[in-house]
């Protein structure tokens, strides 16, 4: 591609220093969003503005964000469970072993999104599914929110009164985006480590969905709820207990500011392997890699695959007791504040690998170039798939690999073979 | 007096056989013995060999032969029979008596502390706090006393300084200190191995034999090495064999293994009995409240919770360690240890016996919690992390607390570090000393801690894998010098000990295993 002269002018909404830093280091020019500029890091608010159909707004070749225009496709929660529950419809429809399902009529392969619906859409649908089990707990979660805000437990249908179309007391709630809730079937049984509930936080780099590709960044992290789990129904309004947001437990008493509750992956793959086996936690992390695809594969169809365009995802992700991942949601603007000097330096650390797989050498960016950077400049990124690579090497191979064995790769150490190495399922 | 081997055989074998007849080995054998009667192989006339036979095929031969085995391992081989006990505790007078005086210093300090503060040192619960305590087990580490005026009740320093002034008064050396005498901290002669005698003794850790935390990295294919150590790691769990065991993860153990080799080391197999001891001894921290309670709580805070790794098993943490200064049958390593537990009674009853607390010798409680918190990676049952602890200690952790002349213990070991980086790399040592920088000032508290805190967890448990290989401290000394040596060519540059301290601050990104491979067998000496 052609190399142009000059700098690279940026702008940002976003005042963070990790980001700011990171231009900077890579000698590229501050402008104003009103003047010519080449790469723009915006908040998912100014998105919207960019793309809107009353903008007008025409990105040209040297232009590139950190968005995608119908990113919320997959980081809306109702969205995303929407287009999973699309994909597996089709997969079926198809006749794809993919889509093969057991004898209690659930996905073997794509059950990786715990049951959720939409309110007040289909609050039936969820009192049929509720009272099949009425001892559960379910938890709401507001769709156009973040950081855990807004979100409360519920294991009793009077809980969520206001949502019943039948309750005579009900104020009419209005049908917009920004007030309709997902309902979730709550994991009650997570994987503890040390009695603590967790989750895993991953952050996924997309450059395009159509071919897919796109990278996991191997310094992901567990984040600890400070107080001990208890799935009894007196703690169900203890935040503390079930909400692992660093935003919420950083304001717990017993938050700690210098390791923030959080574990590398690695601390994870450690304590796992030591007390679980190779095999159980090798099978984890593949089955890991392999919903965070499915869940990219099951919005490709329907996202806007703009060349300009690029996006880090924060994907969370909840392991039960059986050791089974969870796909919670996934982000488009995962938090770039930092709670911990460690945080500061992962969180630098990554903008610097996005940026170098986005922006080439850090030049101007040519939108015409064909997006698959050499492996020296992934940093602490691997590929995740390649569909181009993939499909040149056989139609079946999705199902062939899916079933085989692992072949041991060693987690998220990858292997100098230039070959996408985090899945098994090759 | 010199033993004549025979003699000194057949003592041991009488020791042994003392110690285990009283256990729970014993009596399962017995058991396993009688219920073989009914067995239509087992004829009268050949009663005794087919018996023996029959203890054989099923195993129960081989777990007497571990025990055996761990006996060995752990307790220190008989010197004259008409040696006072004091002498297996420690042969040399000297430091007997230092140990003794360094005890009476820390329970003077722990009962003036409670004098201070009015709190006995021990007494009952009251039956509300009981019942509190017993919820609350599981997360202990969310209460939040008050615990400003506790204060540790030495730091590792401290300690330091005792060890500086050791000196055996049989000793004269009369000449001025010159480059020829030893320039070190510490100023007794005990012998240590030089470097030729270390390649001997962990001669597995050679250049040319395999190793897990260097032939297993992602560069190198798994077939050249790894793959086929876990196959003779997964045979030597089937065969039950602890001195298998024990020779087997000189070499490193795959990660998904290790639980089960150290316990196998340690003779540890958590049979129902020892899951009723620890709770009986959980059920004793709820009874009565200890003054080193809230020392271990206080440290437990300080340290284990302020830690990347592990601040997760905080809980797990309290549980073991006030179990453990409960624990009497911690009292037998006393016979070969140097040290000799303060004892206190529950307030009200002096003098009786059942009622007795003892306290272990070293109550700076974060060189303990630093050697359990590891282990919460690999156990998470907690009877059976308990008994790794206790016996991890037993065996090796308590040399690193108490003053003696054992090879393995605290004086010997930095001693050796000193040596060992005096005599290979003098420009270093010269240069740290004279800018004030003692090396040893720096690399005590990795040693007196084994590391642990310092290291990246993995790192670590490759490390203690050849602890309990080699049965042997010796090698947090070796590594202690290798990371000077790794680090020399900044050391050579600093002027100051707190850069020198700077320059060595953080170990976690370090890889022990090329570092003790290099020092021991690639460097030109």
């Amino acid at each position: 591609f052609r190399i142009m002269a000059g700098k690279v002018k940026w702008v940002t909404d976003i005042e963070k220093s990790v980001l700011i830093n990171n231009f900077e280091k890579r000698g590229w020019i501050q402008v104003a969003e009103n003047e010519d500029w080449n790469f723009y890091w915006m908040s998912v608010q100014t998105i919207r503005n960019v793309f809107s159909v009353e903008a007008g707004y025409r990105l040209s070749d040297d232009q590139v964000v950190n968005h995608f225009p119908n990113h919320y496709e997959l980081t809306r929660k109702d969205l995303m469970v929407k287009n999973i529950k699309r994909y597996r419809k089709e997969l079926e429809k198809e006749g794809s072993p993919l889509a093969e399902k057991d004898e209690n009529g659930k996905y073997i392969y794509l059950d990786f999104v715990p049951v959720t619906f939409m309110l007040p859409a289909d609050y039936n649908l969820f009192v049929e599914e509720f009272r099949k089990n009425p001892s559960s707990t379910w938890i709401m979660k507001p769709c156009g929110k973040a950081q855990g805000k807004g979100i409360f437990l519920i294991n009793k249908l009077s809980q969520i009164k206001k949502w019943s179309r039948d309750s005579k007391t009900s104020s009419f709630v209005s049908q917009s985006s920004k007030e309709a809730y997902v309902i979730s079937l709550y994991i009650n049984n997570p994987l503890l480590i040390g009695g603590k509930k967790f989750d895993l936080r991953l952050y996924v780099l997309v450059s395009t969905y159509r071919p897919l590709r796109c990278y996991m960044y191997k310094l992901g992290f567990c984040r600890f709820c400070t107080v001990k789990y208890t799935p009894s129904t007196s703690e169900l309004d203890n935040m503390f207990v079930h909400l692992t947001n660093v935003a919420i437990q950083k304001h717990g008493d017993d938050y700690n500011h210098i390791h923030g509750g959080k574990w590398t992956v690695s601390n994870l793959r450690l304590y796992l392997e030591s007390t679980r086996g190779k095999e159980v936690t090798n099978k984890l992390f593949d089955e890991i890699h392999w919903i965070i695809v499915q869940s990219l594969k099951a919005v490709a169809p329907v996202m806007n695959n703009d060349k300009h365009c690029f996006e880090c995802y924060g994907y969370d992700i909840i392991i039960d007791d059986k050791l089974k991942p969870w796909l919670i949601e996934v982000n488009a603007s995962p938090s770039l504040t930092s709670s911990t000097a460690n945080d500061r330096i992962l969180k630098y650390n990554l903008i610097n690998d996005t940026l170098n797989i986005a922006v080439p050498n850090g030049e101007i960016p040519d939108c015409k170039w064909n997006k698959s950077p050499p492996k020296e400049v992934l940093g602490n990124y691997e590929v995740l798939y390649d569909e181009e690579m993939a499909q040149s090497d056989g139609p079946d191979h999705d199902l062939r690999s899916r079933s085989g064995q692992s072949t041991g790769v060693k987690g998220s150490r990858a292997r100098d073979s230039g070959k996408p190495v985090l899945t098994t399922w090759k | 007096a010199m033993l004549d081997p025979d003699r000194g055989l057949s003592l041991t074998i009488a020791r042994v056989v003392q110690r285990l007849q009283g256990s729970s080995l014993h009596s399962q054998l017995e058991r396993q013995a009688r219920v073989s009667l009914h067995k239509p192989e087992i004829k009268l006339e050949s009663l005794k060999e087919d018996i023996k036979d029959f203890l054989k095929t099923s195993g129960w031969e081989k777990k007497l032969q571990n025990a055996v085995y761990s006996e060995l391992n752990v307790f220190p081989s008989p010197c004259h029979p008409a040696a006072p006990p004091e002498h297996i505790k420690e042969p040399l007078a000297y430091m007997r008596k230092a140990q003794g005086s360094w005890e009476k210093r820390i329970l003077k300090s722990l009962n003036s502390m409670c004098t201070e503060l009015s709190i006995p040192l021990a007494q009952k619960r009251p039956v509300t706090e009981q019942k509190e305590l017993l919820n609350k087990w599981n997360e202990m580490g969310t209460d939040e006393p008050d615990l400003s005026l506790f204060r540790p009740v030495y730091a590792p320093k401290d300690f330091l300084e005792v060890l500086m002034n050791l000196r055996n008064p049989n000793y004269e050396n009369g000449e001025q200190p010159s480059f020829r005498n030893h320039l070190g901290l510490i100023q007794v002669p005990l012998k240590v191995k030089d470097i030729p005698e270390l390649k001997e003794d962990f001669s597995e850790l050679g250049l040319s034999i395999g190793q897990l935390g260097i032939d297993d990295s992602a560069q190198v294919p798994p077939e050249f090495f790894e793959n086929e150590h876990v196959r003779v790691g997964q045979k030597v769990l089937a065969e039950q064999d602890s001195a298998a065991a024990q020779q087997y993860v000189r070499q490193g153990c795959p990660t998904a293994l290790r639980a089960d080799l150290w316990a196998l080391i340690l003779n540890i197999s958590n049979q129902p009995e020892d899951i009723l001891y620890y709770e009986q001894l959980k059920s004793n921290v709820i009874q009565h409240d200890l003054l080193v309670d809230s020392l271990i709580y206080k440290d437990v805070k300080l340290t284990a919770s302020n830690d990347d790794y592990y601040f997760v098993f905080e809980d797990y943490l309290y549980q073991v360690l006030l179990c453990f200064s409960r624990d009497t049958s911690v009292l037998e390593h006393f016979t070969y240890s140097s040290a000799t537990p303060p004892k206190s009674y529950i307030q009200g009853k002096l003098g009786m016996e059942e009622y007795a607390v003892f306290y272990p010798p070293n109550v700076n409680y974060n060189s303990f919690i630093l050697s359990v918190a590891p282990l919460c990676f690999l156990y998470h049952e907690p009877s059976k992390l308990y008994q790794i602890f206790r016996e991890m200690y037993v065996r090796f952790f308590f040399r690193l607390h108490s003053i003696s002349s054992h090879p393995s213990g605290i004086v010997s070991l930095c001693l050796l570090f000193e040596t060992l980086l005096q005599t290979h790399l003098p420009q270093l040592f010269y240069h740290l000393r004279e800018i004030g920088a003692q090396p040893l000032r720096i690399s005590f508290k990795w040693m007196v801690r084994a590391f642990s805190g310092y290291l990246a967890t993995d790192q670590l448990l490759l490390l203690w894998d050849r602890i309990l290989g080699y049965n042997s401290l010796e090698i947090l000394a070796v590594l202690a010098a290798a990371v000077f040596a790794f680090r020399a060519v900044n050391l050579m540059e600093v002027t100051s000990l707190a850069a020198a301290e700077a320059v060595l601050a953080d170990l976690s990104t370090l890889k022990v295993m090329p570092l003790l491979q290099i020092f021991l067998f690639a460097t030109v000496t």
